[in-house]
């Protein structure tokens, strides 16, 4: 289990930094802000909440890849309070390796907000999907230049309806 | 890549008249594609016309490649920020709300490579200024009839829909190991997709807060309401790496998409979408 927790923390030192993660058979509390939480948490930002703690020096997943056992489940955090309300995450891990990081928990907000987020789910496949299978209108991607575009899959798909 | 690749994407929707213009702006190439009437006529041209003329004003006066540019005059002294357009004051304002909201994983200060710390708003202007053009050409369209419109800027997209009787738009999410082959697919009909990388173009982005260059995934894609705040956030993420997770978790409104260098493929999404899928459209 402690190999566990170590193999996820090196892979989202961010968010179990936030969150205490409860399993079935074990309780892990998060060692709350022992590294960065003093300059983020406070200089905050009014609009996520108390998300400061990911401040991008995240121990690059070197401790996920080479020492993870096969651990795969759903976990779930304590609700954070934000300015919006509380919020919950649950994180998927496959393999020792976490895969998506979900809210559950989440304040109501007007349904006008409620309808753009209820679009705004990506439908990640398992699998790649080949792009000419597909009935795709945009692609989104890394900024190309006007060199890439020529080969890409977007300007075939403006090509056709110029 | 012939169009004959991708023709069975190509089906119109339910015969619908459909158009796509392409210009290069900002060293992009950017595309704004119509759903509605009259798509050949010369009104809907214009109002398309009218939105890369705005985008063309905001590269004079953003540009740090045209040495005359507004902004290049403030960056070497020349003139100074407080007496600057209005329009540069806006994008200064959003650049510091940008670095709180993303915990100083955005920032339009910084060092440069004889270590002086200049105003560069480039990483905010491009999804704002597409925003804004996008915003008055859906404005526009109104007065001429219901038109689905989609803008893709160098591959950060807007889309919006006023018609009722069309599917929504389909976007796809490349791969950044392989950049005919898609990783995901979302169906939307109002809203915004911004991916943040380094594969396509080359550059480095840094991490304001140590002043290195950062290299932990391969991309990240932000879904959102808004493309401003969407590129933002996808180059938060980027910058952030796999600490991104529990940032992005919290932001309302948003989703994302985290590609690793190994491979690994990691979602996020937040609010409603709790739903695994999205709706049935």
């Amino acid at each position: 289990m402690r190999r566990i927790i170590a193999a996820l923390m090196g892979t989202v030192s961010g968010l179990v930094m936030l969150f205490s993660y409860h399993t079935s058979t074990n309780t892990v509390a998060a060692p709350a802000g022992d590294s960065t939480s003093d300059g983020g948490a406070t200089a905050g930002s009014p609009d996520t909440g108390s998300v400061a703690s990911g401040s991008g020096s995240a121990d690059q997943g070197a401790a996920a890849t080479d020492s993870a056992p096969a651990a795969s489940g759903t976990y779930t955090g304590d609700a954070v309070q934000t300015r919006y309300g509380p919020v919950q995450v649950q994180i998927t891990v496959e393999n020792g390796v976490m895969t998506s990081a979900d809210a559950v928990q989440y304040p109501d907000r007007d349904r006008r907000d409620q309808q753009i987020n209820g679009y705004a789910v990506p439908v990640l496949n398992a699998a790649a999907v080949d792009a000419q299978s597909a009935q795709i209108d945009g692609v989104s991607g890394a900024t190309f230049t006007s060199m890439g575009y020529v080969q890409s899959l977007q300007s075939a798909i403006d090509e056709a309806f110029q | 890549m012939s169009s004959a690749l991708v023709a069975p994407s190509l089906i119109p929707s339910g015969g619908l008249p459909r158009r796509a213009f392409v210009e290069q702006i900002m060293g992009l190439p950017m595309s704004i594609h119509l759903r509605g009437p009259r798509v050949r006529g010369e009104a809907v041209e214009r109002a398309v016309e009218q939105a890369f003329a705005e985008l063309r004003a905001d590269d004079d006066m953003f540009s740090l490649w045209k040495t005359d540019s507004p902004v290049s005059r403030i960056r070497d002294g020349r003139d100074t920020l407080a007496d600057a357009h209005p329009r540069i004051h806006e994008v200064a304002n959003l650049c510091d709300i940008a670095r709180r909201r993303t915990v100083g994983s955005f920032s339009a200060w910084l060092p440069e490579a004889d270590g002086e710390i200049r105003f560069d708003p480039t990483g905010l202007v491009k999804g704002w200024s597409v925003e804004q053009a996008f915003r008055g050409l859906v404005e526009r369209l109104r007065d001429l009839g219901d038109y689905d419109v989609m803008i893709n800027a160098g591959g950060d997209i807007a889309v919006h829909s006023d018609r009722i009787d069309t599917p929504p738009w389909s976007i796809a999410v490349e791969d950044p190991r392989d950049r005919d082959r898609v990783l995901a697919r979302m169906e939307l009909r109002t809203g915004a997709v911004a991916t943040s990388g380094t594969a396509a173009r080359g550059r480095h982005i840094t991490d304001p807060l140590t002043g290195a260059a950062v290299n932990h995934l391969l991309s990240a894609t932000v879904v959102g309401p808004r493309l401003s705040w969407a590129d933002v956030y996808a180059t938060a993420a980027f910058v952030k790496g796999p600490a991104a997770l529990g940032w992005l978790a919290l932001i309302p409104d948003h989703a994302g998409i985290l590609v690793g260098h190994d491979g690994r493929v990691t979602t996020v999404k937040a609010g409603p979408g709790v739903t695994p899928t999205a709706p049935a459209a």
